[in-house]
């Protein structure tokens, strides 16, 4: 491999790396505490649950697939799901605003909205 | 190259890319982030880029696409590899073009590109931009996998050569 395509393969990488970090820094650094538990389906918000009072649900979507949603402790997680790959039920418990855990399989998003009125959509 | 070898050339892309991505459903991601996976059939379209054309690369990954969604996935999953696939070959035709950057580092922007690629469709799927959220992490693992394609297929496209016409 030639010196000058190495170099610029170098560059190319550690650009994309530090855009990434970056950009992950400024979500870590803006995070707030959530106050509001939001259901999403297909983009609409069919639900919200306090995120200070313990809960467990079932999401039922129009096509009949199920999701449980718990709220313990100030933080929110799907305990159960009945989508073949179970990585909604894998992704960690949410509790800062803006943060989400997404179901795929049925366009399916929980996500943590902010303090007095504004939400954690940055 | 003769029209008969090009078409064979193609099909037995076609077969390698197929087993490429049935090996793929058989490694568990231990990742709970959607969307991360080794790109192992990407070897293939980054050789035919190198070594035939960037048509021949990408009929053969709209080709394993259908095929392998059709097989392992779903109408959801076919579609966020069709983004990332597309994605990720104008990405890699464009910097082969540049004629700056080694099969490594297109290999990596291919992943990266394909990440890319498959969130947008999400976000169009699910109508949310909160699955942008996910963006640095899956780029972080393109980064990875593209180093690990990318040294693959460089090894590929240097012990492979294809008599030209």
């Amino acid at each position: 491999m030639d010196k000058k395509k190495l170099r610029n393969d170098i560059i190319l990488i550690l650009a994309v790396l530090i855009a990434a970090l970056a950009a992950w820094g400024v979500i870590a650094l803006t995070q707030r505490p959530g106050r509001e538990v939001l259901v999403e389906i297909k983009g609409s918000v069919t639900a919200s649950y306090p995120l200070d009072r313990d809960l467990r649900i079932d999401i039922v979507t129009e096509d009949g697939h199920v999701n449980t949603l718990v709220i313990e402790g100030g933080r929110a997680r799907i305990e159960a799901a009945d989508c073949p790959d179970k990585l909604c039920v894998k992704q960690r418990a949410i509790s800062k605003a803006g943060e989400s855990i997404i179901c795929l399989p049925h366009k399916l998003v929980i996500r943590i909205s902010g303090e007095s009125g504004v939400d954690g959509t940055v | 190259m003769k029209a008969t070898q090009k078409l064979t050339l193609i099909g037995v892309s076609i077969a390698a890319a197929m087993v490429l991505s049935y090996v793929e459903t058989l490694i568990p991601v231990p990742f709970a982030v959607p969307g991360i996976k080794l790109g192992l059939a990407n070897t293939v379209a980054l050789f035919l880029l190198f070594r035939l054309d960037w048509k021949a690369a990408g009929l053969v990954s709209l080709i394993r696409v259908l095929l392998s969604g059709l097989l392992f996935g779903n109408a959801a999953s076919l579609a966020y590899s069709a983004a990332g696939a597309a994605l990720s070959l104008v990405v890699m035709a464009l910097l082969k073009k540049t004629g700056a950057f080694s099969p490594v580092g297109i290999s990596v922007s291919g992943a990266v590109a394909h990440n890319v690629g498959q969130i947008l469709m999400a976000v169009v799927l699910l109508g949310t931009d909160q699955i942008l959220w996910w963006l640095p992490a899956l780029a972080v693992s393109g980064i990875v996998t593209g180093l690990a394609i990318g040294a693959a297929g460089a090894v590929l496209i240097k012990k492979i050569s294809i008599p030209i016409r």
